[in-house]
């Protein structure tokens, strides 16, 4: 009978396709986790498709890097680790080490070494900010705003956000305490080598709360990464935060009426771990995968889709240009000497151990 | 019948009793239709009531403090936490060993994290801490008071050894005494500082949006669904294609939709401002506060208020209306008194429904509502994914699901539940 047969086929079929997700992953499939958009587009030109070409392997792609210490978590709880590559920020990556939910490195074995022969943990120098963190590209929070909506005199400091009377209209933050209380402080008058000091104290972090009271009505606050550019795009806010790569694409691909003020910029690192409790096998894999990926002519490969520093020394002179505008790239980075001279240094242990604590408190105050 | 059958049982065509055997067919009927929905069944236990329950026992389980620091724990057992002094040299060696090992194991995080919920800054020292411990030598290098002191000074303040020996039970109530602002302490529960006290505010804010979306719900749905019940079919289908072509819409579509409807440079001010009815300067704050919340969402809900309604109300006899107006009532009257009794029940369904499903609503609030317009389901979010506080998280979720249960339990005990109709 026909209904016999469909039936029969079906259940075939079901029990065929739940015996290999059991299996867990097929040999040749791995999953990659990242932060989607442009920024997983320019991982899929620069790293994906030339491995995939090499080595047959399927890698699968899954946008969860904001919720990744969490999921982590979960499948560390529930024993079945479901992803062989991770990116992640510096501090979430320590937070991971420090857990041992992140496998330990050892650059001089498991990463490339430079062209010139120096050895890997030569290359990437201080980026190395954990045992289980491999550095990938060196990025940066900073504003943008609207060059036809800030009225004649353009903003060039980062305090033009704190000040309501030279540019009313709204603005946009990410709702976490991370770059914005170090913000609030640099323009309450803290100087920038004294911010992690006062952030310390409570003292300190109520200073940076109230300075930000000050604003608090005239903020949209946001949690992702894409809310700002549209904010910007929709004249919504007339200057907001966001990683410089969003920026780069809003003015030069999207071509908005929107300019930078790189002026307190804040960097970070963004990088690739390995989860622990991965199969043999596929640990060989993720690590033959990171050993590819992070060496210094796929560092500067990434860089011809995205405007993001790379993270080894040997790959700076290798930036070109844009792989489809044609564009310089050097100018648009954060690491770029004019960028770099007006920009503030993340300090990632300090958020590694107050993270916690200071959300908790922001998360509080921003309820309130 | 005979007198036969007083006597001796009936019996049935293969020689046993009849009642016997009518039970035993009775029976294999009962288990052939328990086997037939028996995949639903255990599906149901697996994929529902298992992982609710489960996450529901996290709000009271508090294991982890007494299993990373034994030592400490049962070395606080002799200090009294009410006597102003810190503890002895015992307890702190006691610490100084436990944090070694599980700083070998990288489980000191764990514990610090938790308890971080209750003080805000052991989080950090604990990290600290662990750090130098991680080369300690327990046997000689003691003593290690001033050693711990001289790390952290968080090691000479009372409050840190007083909330380590109050969370240190295997079972806490301190989960739900922070659901509603207060916390554990050696003096019994208080309310929490000021500065941290936003639950209790955000559990009345969802209830209180919760009553207006429901509200604006019935306001807006009655009149459609009687108009979908007393038109004639070609006119009413094309309304009722109108009610359900949102339903059919994405959720993120349609809540994404309100946002370029309601933004300060949206279509609703532009218009507005073309108009001459607000000034350029001065355009509506619409959206990221509770006007936000309230219009997204009662666009959303609004099929769940009109479907149980029109289906009520599509079984009330136009002829009663009729025979009231033929006994000389009004207009009013006749609607008041006769048609609107009789509807009760799909307000009563669509009501309950809408409410519930609106206290629970978490990507609409999350979209629109900026910081005044988020639900206590947000909140929840925010413990899930982003401190990955679950402990609080499962007392807000069992509160919001007691509270709910609560509801629901009045509303039988005032209109009751057999009076409510979802459809026919």
């Amino acid at each position: 009978m026909n209904f016999t047969k469909t039936v029969a086929a079906t259940a075939a079929l079901s029990m065929a396709a739940g015996a290999a997700i059991a299996g867990g992953h097929l040999a040749n499939e791995m999953t990659i986790v990242s932060w989607g958009g442009a920024y997983s587009k320019s991982q899929l030109k620069a790293y994906h498709e030339p491995y995939s070409a090499i080595t047959g392997v399927t890698i699968l792609n899954d946008d969860s890097s904001s919720t990744a210490v969490a999921k982590l978590r979960a499948m560390n709880e529930a024993g079945n680790i479901t992803w062989d590559v991770v990116d992640v920020e510096a501090g979430p990556a320590m937070q991971l080490c420090d857990e041992g939910l992140a496998m330990e490195i050892d650059p001089d074995t498991m990463l490339a070494r430079a062209p010139n022969d120096v050895s890997a943990a030569e290359d990437f120098g201080d980026m190395l900010v954990s045992d289980c963190f491999i550095p990938q590209i060196v990025y940066s929070t900073t504003f943008g705003y609207r060059t036809d909506l800030v009225g004649d005199t353009a903003p060039t400091s980062v305090c033009a956000v704190f000040d309501t009377a030279a540019y009313p209209g709204k603005r946009s933050l990410f709702s976490v305490p991370i770059n914005t209380m170090e913000w609030a402080l640099l323009c309450d008058g803290v100087a920038k080598a004294d911010i992690y000091d006062t952030l310390e104290t409570e003292a300190g972090q109520n200073q940076a709360l109230a300075k930000l009271d000050t604003i608090k009505d005239d903020v949209i606050w946001v949690s992702s990464g894409s809310d700002t550019p549209q904010l910007l795009a929709d004249g919504e806010v007339i200057m907001g935060a966001t990683y410089n790569g969003r920026l780069f694409s809003l003015i030069e691909e999207q071509k908005q009426p929107v300019a930078m003020i790189w002026d307190g910029q804040v960097m970070d690192l963004d990088g690739w771990i390995i989860p622990t409790g991965l199969s043999p096998e596929r640990q060989a894999r993720a690590l033959d995968y990171i050993m590819f990926a992070t060496d210094t002519t796929r560092l500067a490969d990434q860089a011809k889709w995205i405007s993001y520093g790379p993270a080894r020394k040997s790959s700076a002179p290798l930036v070109g240009k844009h792989a489809d505008l044609g564009i310089d790239m050097g100018p648009h980075m954060p690491t770029s000497p004019e960028n770099l001279s007006r920009a503030f240094l993340m300090n990632y242990s300090f958020w590694a151990d107050y993270r916690d604590d200071l959300d908790a408190k922001f998360q509080a105050w921003l309820a309130k | 019948m005979s007198a036969s059958t007083d006597t001796e049982p009936m019996l049935a065509a293969d020689g046993s009793p009849l009642k016997k055997s009518l039970g035993r067919a009775l029976r294999r009927q009962k288990i052939r239709a328990l086997l037939l929905i028996a995949p639903l069944l255990i599906f149901v236990f697996i994929a529902f009531i298992l992982p609710i329950v489960s996450m529901l026992f996290r709000s009271v389980e508090n294991d982890i403090v007494a299993t990373t620091l034994p030592q400490t724990v049962s070395a606080l057992q002799n200090w009294d936490a009410e006597s102003g002094a810190l503890p002895d040299e015992a307890v702190y060696a006691a610490f100084a060993s436990d944090i070694k090992l599980a700083a070998k194991a990288k489980i000191h995080t764990k514990v610090g994290l938790r308890l971080n919920y209750e003080q805000s800054g052991i989080a950090s020292l604990f990290k600290k801490t662990a750090r130098k411990a991680k080369k300690w030598d327990i046997e000689t290098d003691g003593p290690f008071k001033e050693k711990l002191i001289d790390v952290h000074k968080g090691w000479a303040k009372i409050e840190t050894w007083q909330t380590l020996k109050v969370h240190s039970s295997n079972y806490t109530s301190g989960y739900f005494l922070n659901a509603v602002d207060m916390r554990k302490t050696v003096g019994g529960p208080q309310f929490q500082p000021e500065d941290k006290q936003i639950l209790l505010t955000l559990f009345g804010r969802t209830l209180f949006m919760s009553l207006v979306i429901m509200g604006s719900c019935l306001l807006l749905g009655y009149p459609v669904a009687w108009l979908l019940a007393n038109l004639p079919m070609r006119h009413a289908n094309l309304l009722m294609i109108l009610v359900l072509l949102p339903f059919w819409t994405s959720l993120l579509v349609r809540t994404s939709a309100w946002k370029v409807m309601l933004q300060q440079q949206g279509v609703i001010n532009d218009v507005l401002v073309q108009l001459g009815l607000v000034a350029d300067s001065a355009r509506l704050v619409m959206i990221n506060n509770e006007t936000g919340t309230i219009v997204a969402m009662t666009h959303i809900l609004l099929p769940f208020m009109i479907l149980p309604m029109y289906s009520v109300m599509q079984t009330i006899p136009p002829s009663y209306v009729r025979a009231a107006k033929s006994l000389g009532a009004t207009d009013w009257t006749a609607f008041w008194r006769v048609y609107f009794p009789q509807s009760v029940p799909g307000i009563g369904a669509g009501s309950i429904l809408v409410f519930i499903l609106a206290i629970g609503y978490y990507i609409t609030p999350e979209i629109v509502g900026g910081t005044k317009g988020v639900f206590i389901s947000n909140r929840i979010a925010y413990h899930i994914l982003r401190s990955l506080n679950w402990g609080l998280a499962a007392a807000l979720g069992t509160i919001l699901l007691v509270a709910v249960l609560v509801l629901y339990w009045a509303y039988d005990k005032m209109v009751g539940i057999d009076n409510v109709k979802l459809g026919g």
